[in-house]
């Protein structure tokens, strides 16, 4: 395995790989911030925290990741969405797991603000919004919304391997996990640590600029590289209908043809476009859920309609036991075989 | 006058102004850019109260250390441009025809720009360290420090590289939402404890102007911005709202400041500007 911190441009030259015996030794490893790690032999060494994560996992049914390059796209917004919808169904376990360190924006979105964490036998316990609704957040952990997490990259994966290893989930049929903007420590972390567990695929969440784009597309190059299955890309703040006038206007040009044209040319799926309703913000501002608020905006049909069929994605995945093969589906097929099945 | 540690690159910089938010997407890098573009302008009018080194025009230098999300490079109709070294570090890249703004940016490093950078924070501390003292800056009035959001390695390794060079101090970008407001709060604590000047709070996207009648929404709900100055005791600079042309400036790479000057955000850009023009340094 290679070091995934390498880049292989610039002064960065190539990393020998993390298990050989070069590791920590040879010349591309000066300077190197892991060159004492490696080369003391426990880059060898699996983290024993991946096979008790797999563990915990096995009451996991499906895992999703709602990824985005970019900040302040919705990720969080979809993520407290998609939880609230699953979990409609009282039969339907869901689990929202909030691993923005810095900026924690689930317990706010889910009205669950000032609530706290408690600790049992067998774990940390989430805050339960619904006896079917369980979420885990670092905002839970801090006494004051002043508080601040100023730390480092290792300490926030500490965190985040707790919040996999630790957190008493029950029987879960869906795990949800949002994640910060970026590609950066907790996404590897994410994904290191949930490797052996096996995650469904990431839900990618994008607004029509170029300038998010732009981003949105390394998260797609970053999961390829990590071999992370996109279920698909959703366009959120696709355009906004003047509540006096009705007429619409593009507040977020797609200039370059939007999520559209990106799907098209990476060829993965369009989940579907959401436009903007000032109503979202409010509720996410009140801790209530929009879907439920505001049951006839066009962006809450959207919601549904991307919801339902990432459920369908899902049941197309059979939980880990049953599977046959550990490829991933190719993108290309994602669609047409969920299109066949489904009828 | 500022205290310089070394001297180094950043000793022929006046002044260094740090672009933060708690939250990611409220517009840190739009702020960056138009603060530089505004700057930059405001000396050209040859503003008698403003001291500069250039009576009649601003040297302006934009630093991005977004390592996951390089945004500024397209702003300024930037991307691809190459990279050269010096005998002091790197050249900055300037983004206009009178070379009165440059720009560094990690998306001028990379070979593709689909590329995704996935490091961890070891590297990312060592690459900021390397832009903040190699980047052969030159003279520069004003130096504006556009940074991802969070409060992490990059926000503590940028303020602990800027430290001897005695920053201006930092603007905070939040937009109404309690949401935004959330995490913003938590940066306003970050400034704080790492000793870092708040010169103000900018609230971005604050309503939208329906182009065919004009009513005004809040899309992103109102008052957060402002509010939030109050309770923090900190200055409010201004309210910029949802103006398309705005949008389409940055995507294009355009200069909104010196096309768009009737434009809904121009006014709440260069008020902003002007609060900074009038910001007098720390005293050492």
């Amino acid at each position: 395995m290679t070091c995934t911190d390498h880049q292989g441009e610039n002064a960065l030259t190539d990393c020998p790989g993390t298990g050989s015996a070069q590791a920590g030794r040879g010349t591309a490893c000066q300077g190197c911030p892991n060159q004492r790690l490696c080369a003391s032999g426990a880059g060898e060494a699996p983290d024993p925290a991946i096979e008790e994560i797999k563990e915990k996992m096995k009451t996991v049914k499906h895992k999703i990741l709602v990824l985005s390059g970019k900040g302040g796209v919705g990720k969080s917004t979809f993520s407290a969405h998609l939880a609230h919808a699953l979990a409609e169904d009282e039969n339907t376990q869901v689990a929202l797991l909030d691993i923005d360190i810095c900026g924690p924006s689930i317990p706010k979105i889910m009205g669950l603000e000032g609530e706290q964490v408690h600790q049992s036998g067998s774990g940390w316990s989430p805050v339960f919004l619904e006896d079917n609704l369980g979420v885990m957040s670092v905002g839970f952990l801090l006494s004051s919304p002043d508080d601040a997490v100023i730390w480092r990259g290792p300490k926030k994966n500490g965190m985040i391997k707790q919040f996999l290893r630790d957190v008493d989930w029950g029987e879960v049929d869906y795990l949800i996990v949002d994640t910060p903007p970026g590609t950066s420590d907790e996404h590897l972390s994410v994904v290191q640590y949930l490797a052996a567990a096996h995650i469904d695929g990431a839900v990618i969440i994008t607004t029509p600029q170029e300038v998010s784009l732009q981003d949105v597309r390394k998260e797609i190059s970053f999961c390829h590289k990590v071999k992370l299955p996109i279920i698909g890309v959703v366009e959120n703040m696709s355009g906004f209908v003047c509540p006096k006038c009705k007429k619409e206007s593009q507040i977020f040009p797609p200039t370059t043809g939007g999520a559209e044209t990106m799907c098209q040319d990476l060829k993965i799926p369009l989940l579907g476009k959401v436009p903007l309703d000032p109503h979202i913000g409010k509720s996410c501002d009140e801790g209530r859920s929009f879907l439920v608020d505001t049951p006839d905006s066009p962006a809450t049909v959207a919601y549904r309609s991307i919801i339902q069929r990432i459920q369908e994605y899902c049941s197309l995945h059979r939980p880990e036991e049953e599977r046959t093969s550990l490829v991933p589906e190719t993108r290309g097929d994602m669609d047409a075989s969920s299109t066949a099945s489904a009828s | 006058m500022e205290a310089v540690a070394e001297p180094g690159n950043l000793a022929g910089v006046r002044h260094i102004i740090l672009i933060l938010s708690g939250k990611g997407g409220v517009g840190k890098s739009t702020i960056s850019t138009e603060l530089a573009l505004a700057l930059r302008h405001a000396g050209k009018k040859g503003d008698p109260y403003m001291p500069c080194r250039h009576p009649g025009s601003l040297q302006v230098g934009i630093l991005d250390v977004d390592l996951c999300g390089p945004s500024i490079p397209r702003m300024l109709q930037a991307q691809g441009r190459a990279v050269h070294q010096c005998d002091s570090g790197w050249v900055p890249v300037f983004v206009d025809q009178e070379q009165k703004v440059s720009l560094m940016s990690v998306g001028f490093l990379l070979e593709k720009p689909d590329e995704a950078v996935v490091w961890r924070g070891p590297k990312k501390n060592a690459l900021i360290k390397q832009f903040v003292s190699d980047v052969a800056w030159g003279q520069l009035d004003y130096l504006v420090v556009d940074t991802p959001p969070g409060t992490s390695d990059e926000h503590m390794a940028a303020v602990e590289a800027l430290r001897p060079y005695s920053p201006l101090g930092a603007i905070v970008v939040t937009t109404p939402q309690a949401v935004s407001v959330g995490d913003v709060r938590r940066e306003l604590t970050f400034c704080r404890k790492t000793g870092l000047r708040v010169i103000g709070i900018v609230e971005n996207m604050s309503g939208f102007v329906c182009p065919h009648c004009t009513e005004c929404t809040n899309v992103f709900s109102r008052g957060g911005g402002e509010e939030l100055a109050r309770h923090a005791g900190v200055p409010f600079l201004g309210s910029v709202p949802l103006d398309p042309k705005l949008t389409r400036s940055l995507e294009e790479g355009r200069d909104f400041i010196q096309e768009f000057p009737h434009s809904p955000a121009f006014h709440a850009l260069s008020a902003i500007a002007q609060k900074v023009l009038e910001t007098p340094a720390q005293l050492s």
